[in-house]
């Protein structure tokens, strides 16, 4: 086998997998304490919406093993952790408005201790009514913002004039991010005064600069590093900021390390979700199944602050279409304010919400029909013009879903088995199967545009090894093993000799979060970027050395740690000899990268603009089994296709494309948040709270990327892939639609909400069976 | 080695812990022993390898493998959850965590394996499954595929999907390498638990004989049992809430007997999955249920007695053990004493059982291969979840196809495990045939009015408990009492269950 020249495109191995599996790969709770370290402990709302009379923390001082206790009054900035708007307090200090909200913070020698001096704290509450609902929020008129709207054509008459038109509801549940690793910052103090956080964030920059608001200090006094996370997928952007500033407070005011770690209640019970979504839908189609025209209404629950629902809410209705053309078409957003945690980022934003739409309208046209779903799916597929505009009028280029499609159709043997399906719900009556394809489209960008840019920071040194620095978080998704692979391809020396360094904000400043799954989008061209700088800083010594004069140093090759020209292989010169002999020749060996993507913009006011860069596509076939008299379910077969354009690392994104891909299903299927009557979660814990385990995921699972399709304009034509792939669980959710059809009379509309838990599956099933 | 010997001779008093950890003996007499294991080894020893992921048995994250004698009364690696475990639960025992696993250079297959197959993304929960399949390198009875779904069901993994995982597990579990691990089993041999410690005004004692343990609780009248922990140790993990006075039943080798015969004994001390292994050919009901119960980590510290003195409306082994017609056997210095299983059960977390008594364990008739006997969970996710309902169902019928005895138990029904006497009422005496099922069906209206929570509505419950007879009825038309489809860990009464064709 010849070695390849570069590990870009190769199936390399996750960067710290071996470190994983042997327990070194540390995560902030595993820092070893520092010495006088304490620990911390919240004490928050027991109800949902609340008066705050009296906070009394005298006797919690009093408890053997407490140092401080902490509430508003001792924030010295600003009491807020709003990330856009400032509408969300660290501390409560007249109003608590979620059952769970921070109104103090307990500092202590020991967690024991702390639990008792949180016990000792008095709070005096006097409720308010609370609005626990999306519908509770409608029917009083509560909102945090309202009409984000996409509209373009005339919606109403295209419904009017439609031969088929219906109406109805689609609901989505939340979903609890359940990172294993739950939220955890230390903070040390250093010279100053400043601090050292150590947090596990996806946006050490914003976590400095909240914690600057707070504290009211320039971010100059602040480092916040992020080692790795264990798991964020979304819950780690916004929500790790309170913590952290608690525990930068505690430093502040004690003058020692303190950590804030919650564990796994508390976060299930403190922190923001995925938004739960209720839309109604007027749609129309053609007989043979065009989507001719649709409006609809969708409401998300915020919780009790704004946090970045806006833009999730706008995400949702940039993806009502996901890959239909629909000719006329408005679109309408609210966001209901609640008194429950503040929902946030969740893989996806809004997207997979908006997707869920329009998937159940297109499984629902199919049963009212009768029509085979994938055919009337495909139909409405973006085309060539006048079918290519969105409902944002963004043009879509390059569609690749009849592609998708026909590949994945043909190597699943859907049309085989869709006969074997049929087959079995013939000879079953208390099982039947199910089958469908689905597509996904995916918009790639931050929607708030300036949010696109990058920076980068690669320092070599004079034995030819290397330190990549770069704005972006590691938190599983193998961003750190693509920006090695980027560093290492441009510097063109093995893998091995590159080290990727914490992420921390001293190193690379001002950075946007590890999200919309724009890591390696953004920082690979930093990256690139940086790596190029020192390379062709590199060149004229590595010419000199090798003797090539003038335009030939052009010609040079940088691979696998060695120089040469072509035409000469066998005349190379060792990187670490060039960068020896750089640094006697007094050159800069360090540089730093930056990237903006270019063209992209949106106005809200109009509902216009090109707020993505491209779009990732995927589709997925998924085969179910569904029990008629439990309404339990198996997925027993899935294929998935995604298009991650020319792929950095296969490997990598091809566990990317599974992994996303059982956490929709989980979210569609077995997770389920239920908050009471007074706002308590009581699903708060795994013991309640089922997100999929190992049996669940498919034995028979097949995943492949699609050859041959690079991006444009991309790093390395490569497209994005953390996000995407969650939206091809849909196809789990029509299989289901598909396989509880089967237990009545066709032509009849299956009702099935979301998550499809064994128990709506068997009222499902009931309602199928009813003459 | 020869240190070992040493210390094993001159036994250290018996309020100091006393366990091997990564190949060396620890002794610690400043500790709470209601200290969990994961706080122990993290806190104290800083081997920050195992993570806390929800200190309730949930999620895996702090699995590490501790040596017990395996079925064929060999030692054997069993991962178990750390997070669980207070320390005199090791007492005596080799305890090894994920730091131990790479031997110099080397590393152990399972960690290869993990990450040749990517199977760690963030890496928070690897620790854990390299733990799983640690144990699974070193089992000799994996022979199903379900078997590898049961080794892992008890590690959440939120990141890959799973596909990596189960490649990784594939490509070990049971290739029995003769290692380092191999050859330190015979000398890993769990030895006596015994332990004693009473100061603070906390008490924890491990008697070993039943004159230690009646002197014990003549003298701590209302102190608490425990075994395996998995239930009584949440009240530590999860609400901070410390047991006063602990007696450990786990040092009483008596209890831990599983002895075949005409009637079966099932010791209480008996782990869920020694019960796994002692039920499969003798009492397939049960071992059905045990492979939808719980993960594997929690049946191996999980016991019998346990399962049946929490008294839980929602704990799987009432139902199937009411339906075969089990008598608990109880104990106390008085003397021993049998009641039905179902007179066990005196209310919601109530049992007959007196003031300083113990289970024993229950004994269970055989089950003769023509008897219909099957049981069913259902649940919201198949494995690793608590029942929304659970049923034993067993049905004798004569050559003239007439019902002739009809045991249908149920959990999640009622405040404590609960016969349908009118559904039994209703198919006595008639033929078994679907039309006698059908009225049966409907006559267990008249016996439950379950609750709505978060794990079913009452709804939801009442129809599942009637299609369970209905399902019963087509299953065991297919054979009398149904196993596990080979090759199928599919969910109950889908098709792979149903019907064998
Ligand atoms: C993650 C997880 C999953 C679980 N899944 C399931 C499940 O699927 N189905 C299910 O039914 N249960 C489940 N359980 C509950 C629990 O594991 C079982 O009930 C188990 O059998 C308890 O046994 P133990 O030895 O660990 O009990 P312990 O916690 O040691 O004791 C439980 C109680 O029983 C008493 N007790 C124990 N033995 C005796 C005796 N011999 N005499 C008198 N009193 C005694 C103790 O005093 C204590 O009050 C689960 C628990 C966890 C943590
Ligand atoms: S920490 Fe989750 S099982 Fe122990
Ligand atoms: S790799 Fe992240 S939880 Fe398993």
């Amino acid at each position: 086998m010849t070695e390849p020249t570069s590990p870009l495109r190769q199936a390399l191995l996750h960067e710290s997998g071996l470190k994983h599996a042997t327990g070194e790969a540390r995560y902030v709770d595993d820092w070893p304490a520092p010495p006088g370290m304490l620990v911390a402990q919240v004490v928050t709302s027991r109800v949902a919406h609340a008066k705050l009379q009296r906070v009394d923390a005298s006797a919690a001082l009093a408890v053997k093993g407490v140092v401080a206790v902490l509430t508003a009054k001792d924030v010295p900035g600003t009491n807020d952790v709003g990330p856009v708007i400032h509408d969300e307090e660290l501390f409560a200090h007249d109003t608590v408005r979620f059952l769970g909200q921070s109104i103090a913070v307990v500092i202590g020698e020991s967690y024991e201790a702390c639990r008792a001096g949180v016990a000792a704290v008095k709070v005096e509450l006097e409720a308010l009514p609370a609005v626990l609902s999306i519908d509770q929020a409608i029917e009083h008129q509560s909102y945090l913002s309202r009409d984000h709207r996409l509209t373009r054509g005339d919606s109403k008459a295209a419904l009017a004039n439609a031969p088929v038109r219906f109406q109805g509801e689609v609901v989505t549940g939340g979903q609890d991010h359940f990172y294993l690793e739950t939220q955890c910052t230390l903070a040390i103090p250093e010279e100053g005064p400043a601090l050292r956080l150590i947090s596990s964030t996806q946006h050490p920059s914003e976590v400095q600069t909240i914690v600057a608001h707070v504290l009211g200090w320039g971010r100059h006094q602040l480092v916040v590093e992020v080692p790795r996370m264990g798991g964020g997928f979304g819950g780690k952007e916004t929500q790790a900021a309170p913590y952290a500033a608690m525990a930068a407070l505690g430093a502040l005011k004690t003058g020692r390390p303190v950590k804030v770690w919650l564990n796994r209640d508390q976060d299930m019970m403190w922190t923001g979700k995925r938004h739960p979504f209720k839309t109604r839908f007027d749609v129309g189609f053609s007989t043979d199944g065009q989507l001719l025209a649709l409006e609809a209404e969708l409401f998300a629950d915020a919780g009790f602050s704004t946090d970045l629902s806006r833009a999730i809410l706008d995400r949702a209705l940039f993806h009502i279409d996901n890959g239909y053309f629909i000719p006329d078409v408005t679109v309408t957003g609210h966001l209901a304010k609640t008194n429950l945690p503040s929902n946030t980022a969740f893989r996806g934003f809004g997207g997979p919400q908006g997707m869920a739409v329009i998937e159940d309208i297109m499984s629902r046209a199919a049963e009212r029909l009768g029509l085979e779903a994938s055919a009337l799916r495909r139909k409405n597929f973006y085309g060539a013009a006048p079918r290519n505009v969105t409902p944002f009028w963004q043009e879509v280029k390059d569609c690749r879903l009849e592609r998708l499609f026909s590949e994945l159709l043909s190597t699943s043997e859907y049309t085989r088995r869709l006969g074997e399906v049929a087959g079995f719900n013939q000879a079953h009556r208390h099982a039947k199967r199910g089958l469908a394809i689905t597509p996904v489209k995916f918009g790639i960008s931050f929607t708030t545009s300036f949010l696109n840019q990058a920076g980068a920071f690669v320092v070599v040194y004079a034995d030819g090894s290397v330190q990549l620095n770069h704005g972006g978080t590691e938190m599983g998704q193998g961003l750190h093993t693509k920006m090695l692979a980027v560093c290492a391809h441009e510097l063109g020396v093995r893998p091995e000799r590159v080290r990727v360094m914490t992420t921390a904000t001293d190193k690379v400043p001002n950075t946007s979060a590890t999200a919309a799954s724009s890591g390696s989008d953004l920082n690979g061209f930093a990256v690139k970027h940086a790596a190029e700088t020192v390379r062709e800083r590199l060149r004229p010594v590595a010419a000199k050395l090798l003797g090539v004069a003038g335009d030939a140093a052009k010609a040079l090759v940088f691979e696998n740690g060695r120089v040469f020209l072509p035409s000469t292989p066998a005349q190379a010169v060792p990187f670490e000899k060039v960068t020896h002999e750089a640094y006697l020749a007094q050159v800069s060996l360090s540089a730093t990268g930056y990237y903006r993507t270019p063209d992209i913009h949106f106005d809200r006011a109009t509902g216009r603009g090109k707020p993505f860069h491209y779009f990732a596509y995927g589709a997925a076939v998924s085969e179910v089994e569904v029990s008629g008299l439990t309404g339990e379910h198996r997925l027993r077969r899935v294929d998935l296709l995604a298009d991650v354009g020319a792929s950095l690392v296969p490997s990598i994104d091809k566990g990317q494309v599974e992994g996303a891909f059982i956490q929709g299903w989980g979210w569609l299927t077995c997770e389920e948040l239920r908050v009471d009557d007074k706002g308590f979660l009581r699903t708060h814990s795994p013991d309640t709270y089922k997100v999929p385990a190992f049996g669940d995921a498919p034995v028979d699972f097949r995943v492949a990327l699609l050859e041959n399709a690079p991006q444009d304009g991309t790093i390395h034509g490569s497209k994005a892939v953390g996000e995407p792939p969650l939206m091809l669980a849909l196809s789990a959710v029509a299989a289901l639609r598909h396989a509880v059809s089967a237990f009545g009379k066709p032509g009849r509309e299956v009702v099935l909400p979301m998550p499809c838990t064994p128990e709506t599956v068997l009222f499902a099933v009931e309602a199928a069976r009813r003459p | 080695m020869a240190r070992r010997a040493q210390l094993g001779q001159s036994l250290p008093p018996m309020n100091t812990l006393r366990f091997n950890l990564n190949g060396q003996w620890i002794e610690e007499s400043g500790l709470a022993p209601t200290t969990t294991l994961l706080r122990y080894l993290r806190d104290v020893r800083g081997l920050t390898g195992t993570k806390e992921g929800c200190a309730e048995g949930d999620c895996g994250a702090c699995s590490v493998a501790v040596v017990e004698n395996g079925p064929d009364g060999a030692p054997a690696y069993r991962a178990v959850n750390a997070c669980l475990l207070l320390l005199p639960m090791v007492q005596g025992k080799h305890v090894v965590t994920v730091e131990a696993l790479k031997q110099g250079e080397a590393y152990h297959p399972a960690q290869q394996a993990m990450a040749a197959a990517l199977g760690s993304q963030c890496g928070y929960c690897t620790p854990g499954i390299v733990m799983s399949l640690f144990e699974a390198t070193y089992r000799k009875d994996l022979k199903q595929p379900w078997q590898l779904d049961d080794q892992l069901c008890g590690n959440l993994c939120r990141c890959t999907g799973y596909r990596p995982i189960r490649d990784a597990a594939t490509a070990v579990a049971g290739t029995c390498p003769k290692d380092a691990f191999v050859a330190a089993l015979p000398a890993s041999r769990p030895t006596s638990m015994a332990f004693h410690r009473e100061d603070e005004g906390q008490l924890f004692v491990t008697p070993t004989t039943f004159d230690e343990l009646w002197a014990v609780l003549d003298e701590h009248p209302d102190a608490r049992f425990v075994v395996g922990g998995t239930d009584l140790s949440l009240e530590i993990t999860k609400r901070f809430q410390v047991p006063p006075r602990l007696i450990s039943l786990e040092g009483l080798s008596e209890l831990h007997t599983l002895r075949e015969g005409a009637t079966h004994l099932l010791g209480s001390g008996a782990t869920l999955s020694e019960l796994e292994d002692f039920s499969a050919a003798r009492l397939p009901p049960v071992h059905r249920m045990l492979r939808y119960f719980a993960a594997r980590q929690i049946k191996h510290r999980g016991t019998v007695g346990g399962n049946l003195c929490t008294a839980s409306p929602i704990g799987d082994l009432p139902p199937v053990l009411i339906s075969l017609g089990a008598t608990a056997v109880l104990r106390s210095r008085r003397g021993e004493r049998r009641l039905a299983l179902e007179d066990f059960f005196t209310g919601y977390r109530k049992t007959a059982l007196e003031p300083k008594e113990v289970l024993i364990g229950v004994e269970v008739p055989a089950l003769p291969p023509t008897t219909r006997a099957a049981a069913y969970k259902v649940s919201k996710r198949r494995e690793l979840d608590i029942s929304a309902v659970s049923a034993g169902m067993l049905v004798e019928v004569s050559a003239a196809n007439v019902v002739t005895r009809a045991r249908l138990a149920f959990g999640g029904m009622a405040a404590t495990t609960k016969r349908a006497a009118h559904a039994e009422a209703a198919l006595l005496g008639q033929a078994w045939t679907e039309a006698a099922v059908e009225l049966a069906a409907k006559a267990m209206a008249n016996d439950f009015t379950p609750m709505s929570d978060h794990r079913g509505s009452a709804p939801y419950r009442s129809l599942v408990a009637a299609n369970l007879l209905r399902g019963f009825f087509d299953e065991t038309s297919v054979t009398p009492q149904p196993r596990l489809a080979p090759g199928h860990a599919a969910t109950v009464l889908t098709h792979e269950e149903v019907r064998h064709d």
